[in-house]
């Protein structure tokens, strides 16, 4: 070939040849019609600070020096992002508690506070903002989601007449089908029953939200849209703290806020007093008088999930 | 050393070839292109330039997916009768089959790829050092027997065709060995492909026992079809001689497997409409629309419409035969099944939502760029391989150590002790 001596002919064939190639390869980055110059976004973090975050291991294998220097890490990344100072915490499940949720259906008028509550306090990106909580305005009389609507509108007085309202978030299963399809474990079921998300060993494969019956999880489409004035500075690694473009979020039933003792956002939002949120290991909780002495059921019960989330009627 | 010397004469035989051979590399070189500069857009920007949404969370690239899952399994319509029946003419076409399962297994794999959100993380998705969510999540059972059917696929023609630059016979125990571990391993990548859907219960559609089956009747009817396409051109620009009797032998199968196919079809669609449910809503959006939004509808019917034009077609012997119209049977197959197992298995799968919402999805262009790059990858790959392998089966391209009338007469020598011993054997017990 070309380690022979060639003829000028060959070397003019061999030169076209090699044009040709190249001009091809020069055609299709035009066609692809990608900017050739893409704007060069600041650096947000240091060189250093990137490097050991793509080697992060996943969080259940670091040990507790390893946690802690990627809460810092992250930290010094919001930081230089937002210029906020954001707290990470890592507060462990607490002992002898496992959470579960109810919702009185026959109190809940479709305001959607706990919508807003829940978005104010879980930094998720916004406009158009990434909801955790779906309302369905639903026909009385029929448990068919298809006929319901999540798209009632803003302004519309709301009950309205003829409908009730069903919200779905995460239902936090027992036997949640999407830890089961993960495939690299990114998600999975904490000792106090919470479904948490790994942000940092997320793939974006969306194998979860797949399957997933009650459409709980969230994809980011994009680089998150988080205006610095949205940013709630009090966050957990599992919980609240800004995401990342290309990975998957859900309802931690605010784990950032139930480990320490508090309500979630949603519960606190909603002004009728519909949600009903405890310790189900606590004989004494509202959370279990309410399953022991109300009619309770749960969604799509046919799928054995065994969700942690119930609805139930006065 | 020897190895070396097989690789580089192998790659230089890949890189030498005519005008119209160049011009087919620079097209490819196009569209790869085209395919890797959009792809660092999507990297930059996110996957928010596909046409995909939290309702509709999987699109174009693992529609392609499925599709050619199943056109890398139908090498083992080749490798049975040629390594386990030896009929000739399979054999001689057999390393083409299976190069074409290296491709298609390739293009998988990168049609993963190219979905994922944080490809910067696929390292996670490995026993080591990342995380392997095996055997509970189905997408690590796809990742084990997506690589293991690519490795068998490369290492038992690249053992062959080593040992035939050699000039040296290949183990014949050993490749029957491992043609029938590619059978069964075959038969895996597809049924291990409809589990990842099949394993939704909250998806109706897709949570259907029928969908394993259904999935290695297309596989066997699209990935034949797409192989006779790629003899029959191959043998029109002399690329490659196929014989006559691989291609009918073929066409057979093609034809059995879409008439299987459209049986199941039928069956789905009695269980799914005879009693319609609130489980049937996919497949009534798919077949007739819902709620005013009906995008796929004219697909699949037009689907069905080609994969029955293919069948009555394919039925009759004397069409069967003549190339032209076997040309186009094959190519309505090919479509119709990319329509079907494609986007008319995966995108009604998510509509409506298991909350009920009626949201449409459409690939965008930079979606549909980047399935081209993808694809020119694959051909590139196959092309490549073409090259190599014709000259070594052929003989021009040899180890040029090679002393080309010792091999010969070892061969002849070797050929005549086993007949001997054939005869011998007769000869001790006249019964048998």
């Amino acid at each position: 070939m070309k380690f022979f001596r060639q003829s000028p002919d060959q070397k003019r064939r061999a030169a076209l040849k090699t044009l040709g190639l190249g001009a091809a390869v020069g055609a299709g980055a035009l066609a692809s019609s990608a900017n050739p110059l893409p704007s060069i976004e600041v650096p947000s973090a240091s060189f250093e600070d990137n490097w050991h975050e793509f080697f992060q291991q996943h969080y259940q294998r670091m040990s507790p020096e390893e946690i802690t220097e990627a809460l810092a890490r992250l930290e010094r990344k919001y930081k230089a992002k937002y210029d906020v100072d954001v707290h990470v915490g890592n507060a462990p499940p607490l002992e002898g508690v496992v959470f579960g949720y109810a919702l009185n259906v026959s109190k809940c008028q479709g305001y959607r506070e706990c919508v807003k509550g829940c978005t104010t306090e879980n930094n998720q990106t916004k406009d158009p903002d990434l909801e955790y909580i779906r309302v369905l305005e639903m026909e009385k009389g029929s448990m068919n989601l298809e006929h319901g609507d999540p798209y009632y509108g803003e302004e519309e007085p709301v009950p309205k007449p003829g409908k009730f309202y069903l919200p779905i978030q995460c239902h936090h299963c027992e036997n949640p089908p999407c830890v089961k399809a993960c495939p690299v474990k990114a998600t999975w079921k904490e000792p106090d029953g919470i479904v948490v998300v790994d942000y940092n060993w997320c793939i974006g494969c969306r194998m979860c939200a797949n399957a997933c019956p009650y459409w709980a999880r969230k994809f980011n489409w994009h680089e998150p849209k988080l205006p610095v004035e949205a940013i709630n500075p009090q966050t957990h690694y599992l919980g609240n703290r800004p995401r990342f473009r290309g990975v998957m979020e859900k309802c931690t039933f605010c784990i950032q806020r139930t480990r320490e003792g508090k309500m979630p956002a949603c519960q606190e939002a909603c002004p009728t007093g519909a949600r009903v949120f405890g310790n189900l290991l606590d004989p004494h909780s509202e959370i279990r008088f309410v399953l022991e002495n109300k009619n309770v059921f749960r969604l799509k019960e046919e799928l054995n999930t065994e969700p942690k989330f119930w609805y139930y009627s006065d | 050393m020897d190895l070396i010397r097989f690789v580089v004469d192998c790659l230089k035989t890949a890189l030498s070839g005519g005008r119209a051979y160049w011009i087919w590399i620079g097209t490819l070189l196009f569209f790869i292109s085209m395919g890797v500069f959009t792809y660092a857009n999507q990297t930059a920007n996110g996957l928010m330039v596909t046409g995909m949404s939290d309702q509709v969370s999987w699109g174009f690239y693992v529609s392609n997916f499925t599709f050619l899952v199943g056109v890398a399994a139908a090498a083992v319509m080749l490798v049975i009768p040629a390594y386990i029946f030896h009929n000739a003419e399979a054999k001689r076409v057999v390393l083409l089959g299976e190069g074409l399962a290296v491709a298609a297994s390739l293009m998988c794999m990168l049609f993963v790829a190219v979905d994922l959100g944080r490809p910067d993380r696929i390292w996670h998705l490995s026993p080591y050092p990342g995380m392997f969510n095996w055997p509970s999540s189905l997408l690590t059972w796809d990742v084990l027997v997506l690589n293991g059917y690519l490795a068998l696929n490369l290492l038992i023609p690249g053992y062959i065709l080593y040992h035939t630059y050699h000039g040296r016979e290949y183990n014949k125990n050993l490749v029957f060995a491992a043609a029938v571990l590619s059978m069964f391993w075959a038969i895996s990548i597809h049924t291990v492909t409809a589990f990842l859907f099949a394993s939704n219960s909250a998806r109706p559609f897709w949570s259907s026992a029928l969908v394993a089956p259904r999935f290695l009747a297309t596989a066997f009817c699209a990935g034949p079809a797409f192989i006779i396409m790629t003899f029959l051109i191959m043998h029109r620009i002399n690329a490659y001689k196929i014989g006559h009797k691989v291609i009918d032998m073929l066409a057979v199968i093609v034809a059995i497997a879409m008439q299987i196919n459209l049986i199941m079809l039928a069956a789905e669609l009695f269980v799914e409409f005879y009693a319609e449910g609130q489980h049937s809503a996919n497949a009534r959006y798919l077949f007739l629309g819902m709620g005013g939004k009906h995008s796929l509808v004219p697909w699949i019917w037009s689907a069905q419409a080609l994969n029955v034009g293919a069948v009555l077609i394919l039925m009759v012997e004397k069409f069967r035969k003549n190339y032209y119209l076997l040309f186009v049977a094959c190519a309505m197959a090919v479509v119709g099944i990319w329509i079907e197992k494609g986007m008319g298995f995966v995108i009604p799968g998510f509509i409506p939502t298991p909350l009920g919402e009626v949201f449409e999805y459409k690939p965008t262009l930079m979606e549909v760029k980047i399935s081209l790059g993808v694809l020119a990858i694959g051909a590139m790959v196959f092309t490549l391989m073409v090259k190599p392998l014709r000259a070594i089966q052929m003989g021009i391209l040899s180890n040029p150590a090679l002393d080309q009338r010792a091999a010969l007469e070892l061969a002849e020598a070797r050929e005549k002790a086993e007949m001997l011993a054939r005869i011998a054997s007769y000869e001790d017990n006249p019964e048998g």
